[in-house]
């Protein structure tokens, strides 16, 4: 891996005010992940794990220090300038999939592309394609409520590629799923990582983070240990 | 993203709960359509007004005899003949702002056919009263001033009374028709003229030579004129003129000191016509006012429901953030919502206060009046409540932190 670092996290703060008293809920956290990796984020609740989340999808600012995204500095956007970094290079994957509700499957995915200004032909083309990516492509006209909690997840991961964004970040994608489909649905996104997409997720349990080949542990709004392992069960195709 | 992307948006959350968008819409919809009925009530009536008293005659004046009072007794008006035949030409020759003047006696009198009878009124007036209270005439032509200075057996009938007598669409012309048993030829049949502001039926009436009147059908007093004179003025502005004027002349001839009272009438029905006018302007107004009361009402019922369904989709907007919508993404959204529901229910409105209008003039026979200008005016109205009001909620909706929207339970 060569090149500047795809996300590049220097000296940043986040601190929230309660009251009278300051939460220091990320104290200065440095982090580099580079285009392609596939990086797990744990950590105990109230570690900060959610918070650096939120920093990295460009849904909050951080209090002091610098974030730069493909070579950008994000952290002096405006909010216009921030939700057009979400929509073009940047995917979600929430834990409880944050699916419309009432709106078919293709239209869910169709959603980044509508605010992007994509024509309505080419959005319906593409959207069904990443449904088709998924494994979904028999169920474009299924409402959430008709789907299961393993295929809403698989919608939301088509909605999170349809854009073709550089980096998706995933908060606990499978906290609501059986053992079975999280299996599917971590393939699924190791998939992502594979084909060259860089793939954050954040998570507690330990198996979940066995996919990805380097775990973050963040402790008290700091990093505690940053670990890269060559596990023999995630062979990479890497050139 | 385009406009129509944004309608569509708005169009598919509104019909997702369609039962809740129609009560939202309703207060919109009654709003509007009770504008639009209650102006065209409104207007109906004016046009009634103005319509019965343009058939009265135009810039007309009517001077009648004064009241007797005797020991401070009132024997009401025309109880005591105050009027001369000398004071009638004087008005005629002498007020510069009069155009002509005429008299009218009136007394009741049977008139009867070859066939039928019927007791009308009989008019005595000179060709000049018909010019001024504009009644034209439907087949032949209305006596002449020879008619008068002859004191001819003629008649000119109202439209009532031809139908009494010779049953509808008869021609009577060229006919003889008695009155108090002496026989008068028919030279005329007056134009429909309908009804007096009053009720009084104008087409109910036969009208002689004023001459003939006194010799055949008056009796008593003749130097006094035994009715009223109704006067032309030369022009709608120059009514007023014309009443002080009047008044002043006949003061005079009559010789009344400065503290008494006018021996007489005098009546500008210009001037009456404009004050019921604008009573009825006023009830126009006021209903309307009523309405667009409602209107408001409407209006903060969908502000109500925006801030219900913002507070209800905080994480669909968290959603919609998530993926790259703007700020002003989400306002539009939820101002093009507000302002859907308001102009859809104005549509509706508009529909319903037609609808209104019509039964209320099937059901009670109330003239109705539908003016397009309202109806342009109302739906650009409840556009702008819906802009209105909705701004908040939209406003509201758009300065959601992702963060917040997306954990909201």
């Amino acid at each position: 891996m060569s090149g500047p670092p795809l996300i590049a996290i220097e000296r940043v703060t986040r601190v929230y005010r309660m009251g009278d008293t300051e939460v220091r809920a990320l104290d200065d956290v440095s982090l580099e992940v580079a285009a392609g990796e596939m990086v797990a984020i744990m950590g105990a609740s109230g570690s900060g794990k959610s918070t650096l989340m939120n920093l990295l999808g460009c849904l909050d600012r951080p209090s002091t220090g610098r974030y730069l995204l493909a070579g950008k500095e994000v952290s002096a956007m405006s909010t216009d300038e921030l939700a057009e970094i979400r929509n073009r290079t940047l995917g979600f994957v929430f834990q409880n999939f944050n699916l419309l509700s009432r709106t078919s499957a293709v239209e869910n995915v169709e959603l980044p592309l509508v605010y992007a200004g994509v024509a309505a032909g080419e959005r319906r083309r593409r959207a069904s394609e990443a449904l088709q990516r998924v494994g979904l492509g028999g169920r474009l006209d299924h409402h959430p409520s008709q789907l299961s909690g393993g295929q809403q997840q698989r919608v939301a991961i088509a909605r999170a590629l349809v854009s073709e964004p550089r980096v998706i970040l995933a908060d606990e994608p499978t906290g609501n799923l059986d053992s079975r489909t999280s299996v599917e649905v971590m393939a699924l996104l190791r998939g992502l990582g594979d084909a060259g997409m860089t793939v954050i997720l954040v998570t507690h349990e330990p198996d979940i983070a066995a996919y990805a080949p380097r775990v973050i542990v963040m402790k008290d709004g700091r990093v505690e240990a940053d670990e890269r392992r060559a596990a023999a069960a995630l062979t990479r195709t890497s050139p | 993203m385009s406009l129509w992307e944004t309608l569509r948006i708005a169009l598919s959350a509104l019909s997702r709960n369609t039962l809740r968008s129609f009560l939202t819409a309703l207060g919109i919809i009654i709003g509007v359509g009770a504008v639009i009925a209650m102006v065209a009530i409104g207007e109906g009536a004016k046009a009634r007004v103005e319509q019965a008293f343009a058939s009265m005659g135009t810039n007309l004046l009517i001077i009648s005899p004064g009241s007797s009072s005797t020991r401070g007794v009132f024997g009401g008006s025309g109880s005591m003949p105050t009027l001369t035949w000398d004071d009638l030409r004087a008005i005629r020759e002498e007020v510069p702002s009069v155009r002509t003047a005429a008299p009218q006696l009136r007394s009741s009198a049977q008139v009867v056919s070859d066939e039928e009878n019927w007791t009308t009124s009989v008019y005595g007036v000179t060709p000049e009263y018909f010019d001024i209270r504009s009644w034209l005439m439907a087949s032949g032509s209305a006596f002449s001033s020879s008619d008068v200075d002859t004191a001819s057996k003629v008649v000119v009938v109202g439209q009532t009374v031809v139908e009494k007598l010779y049953g509808s669409g008869a021609d009577p012309v060229g006919r003889v028709l008695r009155i108090r048993n002496m026989p008068f030829q028919v030279v005329a049949v007056m134009a429909r003229k309908g009804q007096s502001p009053m009720g009084q039926d104008y087409d109910d009436g036969v009208f002689i030579p004023v001459s003939t009147y006194r010799a055949k059908i008056q009796g008593g007093l003749q130097t006094y004129i035994a009715g009223s004179i109704f006067v032309g003025a030369i022009s709608a502005d120059a009514t007023g003129r014309a009443e002080r004027e009047i008044r002043s002349l006949l003061r005079d001839r009559h010789r009344l000191a400065v503290e008494a009272d006018d021996d007489f009438q005098v009546r500008n029905l210009t001037e009456i016509a404009s004050a019921q006018q604008e009573g009825t302007r006023t009830l126009t107004t006021l209903l309307a006012s009523i309405a667009a009361v409602s209107l408001l009402v409407g209006g903060i019922g969908i502000m109500n429901i925006m801030l219900v369904s913002v507070t209800e989709r905080t994480r669909e907007i968290g959603v919609r953030m998530a993926v790259g919508a703007k700020p002003r993404h989400i306002r539009a959204q939820f101002l093009v919502e507000a302002l859907t529901l308001s102009v859809l229910g104005g549509i509706t409105g508009v529909g319903f206060g037609l609808l209104a209008a019509g039964r209320l003039a099937a059901q009670f026979g109330w003239p109705v009046q539908v003016r397009p200008d309202i109806i342009i005016i109302s739906l650009a109205f409840s556009g702008l409540v819906g802009i209105g009001f909705g701004l908040y909620p939209a406003h509201r909706a758009s300065r959601l932190d992702p963060i917040e929207a997306l954990r909201y339970e």
